[in-house]
This record gives structure tokens, C-alpha cells and sequence, in this order.
């Protein structure tokens, strides 16, 4: 610490300026403070990317393939056997985390994208708009989201689009809350109330002044949010009106493989089949909460010193 | 003087904090001894590290930080070698504490009284009924309203000045050995600052307890204390007794803390009337807040609004910017009629007046950096952009004494004082005639203030702007305004030329808060008689 002059002066007050550090130092520093569950999170996450960016690449087979022999058992040339009309499994798998991850990564950033947007104008504005939003959103939200979300894929039919723009919209609802919600902590601070007086506009005030301030909720929301969409998305697919077929996606291969699991007392690789991409969906489900709990307890600025 | 008089003794402390990955000592080597029945104030800017030798006197450190040496004897016992078990036993009991804030340290969940006394109960030093019993023998000796019936009351339902004294009676409570008061009336308007001084000083005298008194502000421990030590940056700067520290202090560092009273301001030519407020009423919804206000500010003086809360001065802001429309009167600025409601304003009406606010913490946006903050108003009222913005945000930074190497932190980097600057520095951007001073100087360490107010003043005198500076603290009104305009319950008491309101004859509510601002004398809370108010 330098010596600091007896008499006053302002650039010398006692100040907690850290040392300049690039955003790549300051990564690593919070990357190596870490937790176990949190980097394998990450590590899962990461593989679970890999796999579905380069799936054409990794996977064996076409994910619609057809071969001869339907419900094959586990060997060299099908790792995992092949499904009920003889598509390989482990390839089916490996589209699956392309299909099925892909399309909850898109309805997720629309459902921030609706909710979020509207949340903040909610929280700025508080008078009317405020009002009806929030009143049609408790309305949506009074209907159970699944059955809400299988009346509506029966009316408008069940293609990627739709079934991305309805859970999108559905799950906006949530997210319009929490936006809100955290939002209107921030809209009272006094730096608010300065750009207003500056006279800034509501754009303004939505992306520079207030965004920035509730990103660590939303990012941490947008994690848990994805878990949901995804599980909502396999269970609709499950029920036989999610993604649709020849299309790979994990829960439709749960159902379509599901009868496999009376063999599991013959044949018990063959029991387990059922459960390979049903397993998929919670390793990621696990994963995703990992990194989110961390990240949760890393911007709530808890001090973890060294003890 | 037997060496059993010596309650607290502590020899060589240090003290490490642990923030951006490495340990920074915090207390760097401190003696201090107490005797019993002693009150020794402490006294330094934030960053001394008074707070923390507080908290380290009953063998405590917040979280992150450590204790790295020294050794601190209470009554025998060395506190850094128990564990903490052994000095729980210690605290609520024999060693207490008073926190800066008693709104946010009750539990609003439970009755004074039971709070009052729990930590008496639970060490068994009496039991309920007797407990209860003196801690309302307490209540009427720190002179709460209602003694009798105060303690069955919720903490939401006192006011400020009467929880702290509440908070007091629980410290009390136990009859400790020792208190620690940390800046138990900063929060605190003067005339209910008075009021819990003298009930703190009565009751410590009364049971010959020993205390720490941590203060940023001399006067108020010029009042309280009988020993003084000044600290600085983690080490001692002097130690004296009150009396010779207020009439001879020795280290320069402690002269100029005590030099800050005597800023004064320098006569300046009258102008044409910038701003004038005529007749304003006002309310929040069905609330009345502010009745036929009329406030003239001139080109290029400052006009001080004093009050306690509640008189309505921030009010009076908001209707100025537009931020409240009045039910009735005008807003005139610069001969014309400003808009009352701030989205019929023009770009010009807005740049023209600008506004700092006190907690320059939530003033700012903690995710921007200085050169966007200083930056946004010189692009959005200028049109400045790219190297002509910068070289004005840096033009703006020297003016208010800072330098480039603060251009691109964010304010959690900044001291206290320092992010007062940068408020300054962007009202200034806009190239305003007024500027709006929300108690921008109430939440700073004196020697900061003093340095705001220096640089307010250079300003006004280099640019000609015009101040309204609201403010409750009356020494800052003595030493910057030209004239004063007193608030009380949404009313103007009176107003005029700073001399002509100091001056007596008084309004009796004027005369009641200039009596009620320490002074730099031990003796002036003794001889102190308030003026009754009607």
C-alpha cells in the first residue's frame, strides 16, 4: 500500500477499487472458486453441446434409418439395439440431444424474450398496461400449463413451430412474473429516476438502466426455465403430441421403447433401453440445476473466504 | 489508578479483510485501554477502521475478516484466545452494542420490551417479571414517551429517535461493563439527536458503564466523550483527553478535521431570480405535503431548504423537476413558466436543471462505468459522440479534482466522496444554470464533505450556477448558503438572507434547530436549554 499524503484530496480516498483485470482473469478466478457439482455441470452441459452440434458427425447411423431387424438387442453393430420399427438407438439418441435440447433452448429464449419484455414495461409503466398484463397472466396461469398446452396443440395441430410458439407463450407467464417482480426493486432507485428526468426514453430505461441489474435472477431463471420447457416438451412428446415422428426425440423414445422394460426379467440391457433417454433428460435436468445453484450463490455475493 | 480500574486493554491489534482474492489489513497495529467507567470516542473517515477496532473491543470480526495479532484483555480475560462459545457468553451480557441503524436491527416481528430484555433472561441476571420491570425503569430514565406502556409496542410503531433509545435500554439492560455505540445518532435529525445524546449520556454517567462511542462527527463526541482517539487508515493518529483534544490537537491530520467547521463563504453579487416557486400546494394522493410554498432562487447563489423529514424540503425537489405535478401555484424559471408535469418539458426545460441526489450509491447505476455515466447526458442533451464525448468526460473529471485512471471503473470502485464527484460531474455535463443538492453531502465522512462543498462552490463561482441545496444540517447551511429558507411540516417558517435568519429575533422553530447543532464544546450539551415549542 502506498504512503498516503496527511492532506485531503479526492483521487486519494480509500476506495475498493480491485486491481484491472480482464473479463478472461476475472472468468478463471470465479471458475477455479468453483464447486464439484457446479463444474460437472458445466462438463455435462458442454458435452451435451458437443454432441448435438456435431450429431450428423458422431452418430453411427441416419437418424432415420430403418433396418431390418425391429427391437434388436445390444451388440457391436447397434450399441443400444434398435427401436420398435428397427432404427438404431444410439444414433436416435444422439439426434435427440440436437432436437429435443435445440428446440427448448429456442421456446426458452422466446419465452424470455415475450415475458421478460412485457414484465419490464409492466414494472416501469405500473398503471393500466400494468393491470391487464398482469391479470391475463394470473388468467394463464390459473389453467394447468400441460393440459392448457395439449388443448392447444389439438387445435392448432402439432408442428415444431407451433408446439415452440405455444410452450413459449405458456411459459412466458412465469418468467413475465419474475421479471416484474425484480424489476420493480430496480425501477425506484434513484438512478432510474434520473434518466426519466434526463428524459430518456422507455427503451432506454428497459435495456441500459434496468436489465443489467436483474440479469443474475433472470439468467438463473432461464436455466430452471429450460429444465422445464425441456421436461415439458419430453412429456408432451410422451403423450404423442410433441415433436413428431421420424424426427428423434427423447420422449418420444421413451414411449416408443416403453413396452421394452417387461423384457428387462429375459433380457435386462433390453429393459433399459426405456430408460437411456429418459436418463438423458435427467442428466441434463441435474446438470443445468448444478450450475444455476452455483451461480445463484456466486451473485448473491455471499463472502466464501478462505478458511 | 490500580491496574484492576483498566477494564479493556488491547495491545497491538491487527485486523486483515479479505476482498479481491488477497488479505488487506484493516487495523494496523492499534493500543487502546479503557478504564472502568470510561467513555472513549472514536473518530476518523470511513476506511479508518473504527467500526471494525467497535466490533474487535468485544472480540468480534464481521465476516471476511481476521484477527492477526495483538491480544485484547477484557477484565482479565484475553477475547482472541476463546472461542466463540466462550465469548457469547461475553456478549448481551457483560459486553453490549448499539448499531448505527435500530430501524433495520429490531425484529419487527417481536415487542420491544421482550427484545428488551431477552439477552438479560436468557443469562439468567434476573428473570422475566424484574427484567421487565427495570427495562421500563430504563424507558422513563432515557425519557421515552410512555414508559410504562412503550415496551408493548411493535418496532414499526416507534419512531427513529425513540427506537435507538430503546435500543440503549436493551444495551443496558444486562448492566454491561461495556456499551459500544456505532454512530448511534448519525441517522438522526438534530433536534431528536439532542434528545437521545443526553439520554445516553445520563444513563452511561448513572451506572459508571464504560462505552465506546464510534463517530464520524466531532461535535457529537466532543459532547459524549471523556477520551479521544483519532484513527486513520488502520493506525492511531492521537489520543487525548476531550478537552485538550478540542482545544489543542497536536497531529495536523486532526487539525484539519476540525478546520472543516470553519468554511465560509464569500459574498456574491445579486442576480436576477432564476427560479422562483410561487405558491405552491402539493400532495401525494389524499396527502397534503406541502402548503403555499413560494421560494425565489437568484442566478448564480444557492439557496439552502432546511428541515427535519417530514417538512417537505425533497418535495419541493420533485415539484421543481416535475416529478410531482402541484395541485396549485407555478414554477416560473428564468421569467417563463415551466411545465408541471415532466413529459410536457422540453429537452431544454430538463438540461437546464439538473439534480443530485444524497446516496450517490443508488444514484448511479452499478453497472455502468464512469464514462458512461458522465458520457450519456453529454451525448443525449450535446450530441457528442466518439473522441469529442471522451475528451469532455475527461475535461468533466478534472474539474472535479479526479483523473483519467477513474474513467473506467464503476462505482463500487469509488470512495464515498468520489462518487459524490461523478454526480456532480454529470449534472454538469448537461451544462445546467440550476442544480438541484439533495442532501448530497448528509451520507459523507466531514472531511469529504468539506471537500464536496469546496468544489461546489469553485463551481459556482467558475460557471455562475445557481444551488437550491437541501439539507438538514445546519453548519452546512452556515457555510455555503446566500440565502435560507426553513421548511416545517410543508410550510416555509422563514426565509431570507443567511444573516437575517441567524440572526435573532427567530421563528421559535428556527431557534429550536439552530439550539439543537452540537458544538464543538464538552460543555454544551450540559448547559443546553431547548426552547419550547408551541
Amino acid at each position: 500500500m502506498t504512503q498516503t499524503p496527511d492532506t485531503y484530496s479526492a483521487a486519494n480516498e480509500k476506495t475498493a477499487f480491485a486491481a484491472e483485470r480482464t473479463r478472461w482473469d476475472k472468468a478463471k478466478i470465479v471458475l477455479r472458486k468453483s464447486p464439484w457439482s457446479a463444474r460437472f455441470g458445466m462438463v455435462v452441459i458442454l458435452a451435451y453441446m458437443i454432441v448435438g452440434l456435431f450429431a450428423p458427425i458422431i452418430a453411427p447411423y441416419g437418424e432415420a434409418e430403418v433396418f431390418p431387424v425391429p427391437f434388436a438387442p445390444w451388440d457391436a453393430t447397434h450399441i443400444f439395439g434398435t427401436d420398435q420399427i428397427g432404427r438404431d438407438i444410439l444414433s436416435r439418441l444422439i439426434y435427440g440431444a440436437r432436437n429435443t435440447v435445440g428446440i427448448a433452448l429456442v421456446t426458452t429464449f422466446l419465452s424470455f424474450l415475450i415475458g421478460g419484455g412485457l414484465g419490464l414495461v409492466a414494472a416501469i409503466n405500473r398503471s393500466w398496461i400494468d393491470q391487464v398484463l398482469s391479470r391475463g397472466v394470473d388468467v394463464l396461469m390459473a389453467i394447468p400449463s400441460l393440459i392448457f398446452a395439449l388443448v392447444l396443440l389439438s387445435i392448432f395441430g402439432s408442428s415444431a413451430v407451433n408446439l415452440i410458439m405455444i410452450i413459449a407463450v405458456l411459459d412466458a407467464t412465469r418468467v413475465f412474473r419474475l421479471t416484474r417482480s425484480v424489476a420493480v426493486n430496480v425501477v425506484v432507485m434513484e438512478y432510474v429516476e434520473a434518466a426519466r428526468l434526463r428524459g430518456e426514453g422507455l427503451g432506454w430505461i428497459m435495456r441500459r438502466e434496468i436489465l443489467p441489474n436483474i440479469m443474475p435472477p433472470l439468467v438463473a431463471e432461464f436455466g430452471l426455465r429450460f429444465c422445464f420447457v425441456f421436461l415439458t416438451i419430453a412429456a408432451l412428446s410422451f403423450l404423442g403430441v410433441g415433436i413428431q415422428p421420424p424426427t428423434a426425440d427423447w420422449g418420444s423414445m421413451v414411449r416408443e421403447n416403453a413396452s421394452l422394460i417387461q423384457f428387462a426379467q429375459y433380457d435386462l440391457k433390453a429393459g433399459l433401453t426405456p430408460l437411456l433417454p429418459a436418463s438423458a433428460i435427467a442428466l441434463l435436468t441435474v446438470a443445468v440445476n448444478f450450475v444455476v445453484d452455483w451461480f445463484l450463490h456466486h451473485t448473491s455475493g455471499l463472502k466464501d473466504t478462505p478458511k | 489508578m490500580t491496574k484492576s480500574d483498566i477494564l479493556l486493554d488491547i495491545k497491538g491489534l491487527k485486523i486483515e479483510g479479505w476482498s479481491d482474492e488477497k488479505w488487506h489489513p484493516i487495523i494496523k497495529g492499534v493500543d487502546l485501554t479503557l478504564r472502568r467507567g470510561e467513555v472513549m470516542g472514536l473518530i476518523g473517515e470511513s476506511g479508518a477502521g473504527k467500526s471494525t477496532l467497535g466490533l474487535a473491543a468485544m472480540g468480534f470480526t464481521q465476516p471476511g475478516c481476521r484477527i492477526t495479532g495483538g491480544q485484547i484483555v477484557f477484565d482479565g480475560v484475553d477475547m482472541t484466545t476463546l472461542s466463540d462459545a466462550q465469548k457469547r457468553r461475553y456478549w448481551g451480557n457483560r459486553m453490549t452494542y448499539v448499531a448505527q441503524s435500530a430501524a433495520a436491527s429490531f425484529n419487527p416481528a417481536h415487542r420491544l420490551i421482550d427484545q428488551t430484555v431477552a439477552s438479560t433472561v436468557r443469562f439468567g441476571i434476573s428473570n422475566e417479571a424484574t427484567a421487565k420491570s427495570d427495562a421500563r425503569t430504563l424507558y422513563s430514565a432515557l425519557n421515552l414517551p410512555h414508559a410504562d406502556t412503550i415496551g408493548d409496542r411493535y418496532p414499526h410503531q416507534v419512531s427513529g429517535g425513540q427506537l435507538q433509545r430503546v435500543m440503549t435500554a436493551m444495551a443496558m439492560s444486562p448492566r454491561p461493563d461495556l456499551i459500544i455505540f456505532d454512530e448511534p445518532t448519525t441517522a438522526l435529525d438534530v433536534t431528536t439527536q439532542v434528545e437521545v445524546l443526553r439520554a445516553m449520556r445520563k444513563i452511561v454517567e448513572e451506572f459508571n458503564t464504560a462505552a465506546i462511542y464510534i463517530t464520524h462527527d466531532l461535535a457529537v463526541v466532543a459532547q459524549m466523550a471523556d477520551v479521544i482517539k483519532v484513527l486513520r487508515f488502520g493506525h492511531e493518529v492521537e489520543e487525548a483527553d476531550t478537552r485538550t483534544m478540542l482545544a489543542a490537537p497536536k497531529e495536523d491530520y486532526t487539525k484539519s478535521l476540525w478546520s472543516v467547521r470553519a468554511l465560509t463563504k464569500p459574498e456574491r453579487p445579486v442576480q436576477e431570480n432564476i427560479l422562483s416557486v410561487r405558491n405552491v400546494s402539493a400532495s401525494y394522493g389524499k396527502v397534503p405535503v406541502l402548503h403555499n410554498v413560494s421560494i425565489d432562487v437568484p442566478r448564480g447563489s444557492t439557496v439552502s431548504v432546511v428541515g427535519e423529514s417530514g417538512s417537505g424540503k425533497s418535495t419541493v425537489a420533485r415539484v421543481i423537476t416535475g416529478l410531482l405535478p402541484p395541485q396549485n401555484g407555478q414554477v416560473m424559471f428564468d421569467g417563463d413558466p415551466l411545465p408541471q408535469a415532466l413529459k410536457d418539458r422540453t429537452k431544454d426545460h430538463k438540461k437546464r436543471v439538473q439534480m443530485i441526489y444524497q446516496m450517490a450509491d443508488t444514484a448511479m447505476n452499478p453497472r455502468q462505468t464512469v464514462r458512461e455515466i458522465i458520457g450519456r447526458p453529454l451525448e443525449f442533451y450535446l450530441g457528442l459522440t466518439g473522441r469529442a464525448k471522451d475528451d469532455r468526460v475527461r475535461e468533466l473529471l478534472s474539474l472535479i479534482e479526479l483523473d483519467d485512471r477513474f474513467i473506467d471503473r464503476l462505482p463500487s470502485e469509488l470512495s464515498g466522496g468520489q462518487k459524490q464527484r461523478i454526480c456532480i460531474a454529470r449534472a454538469l455535463a448537461a451544462e445546467p444554470e440550476l442544480i438541484i443538492c439533495d442532501e448530497v453531502t448528509s451520507a459523507l465522512d466531514q472531511i469529504v464533505q468539506e471537500g464536496i462543498l469546496k468544489l461546489l462552490m469553485r463551481l459556482q463561482s467558475e460557471l455562475n450556477l445557481s444551488y437550491l441545496f437541501i439539507t438538514h444540517d445546519i453548519s452546512t447551511v452556515r457555510a455555503i448558503s446566500d440565502h435560507v429558507v426553513v421548511m416545517q411540516l410543508g410550510r416555509v417558517v422563514e426565509q431570507g438572507t443567511k444573516d437575517s435568519v441567524f440572526q435573532p429575533p427567530h421563528d421559535p422553530y428556527t431557534d429550536l434547530l439552530l439550539s439543537s447543532v452540537p458544538e464543538m464544546d464538552p460543555d454544551w450539551l450540559s448547559n443546553l436549554k431547548l426552547p419550547e415549542l408551541t
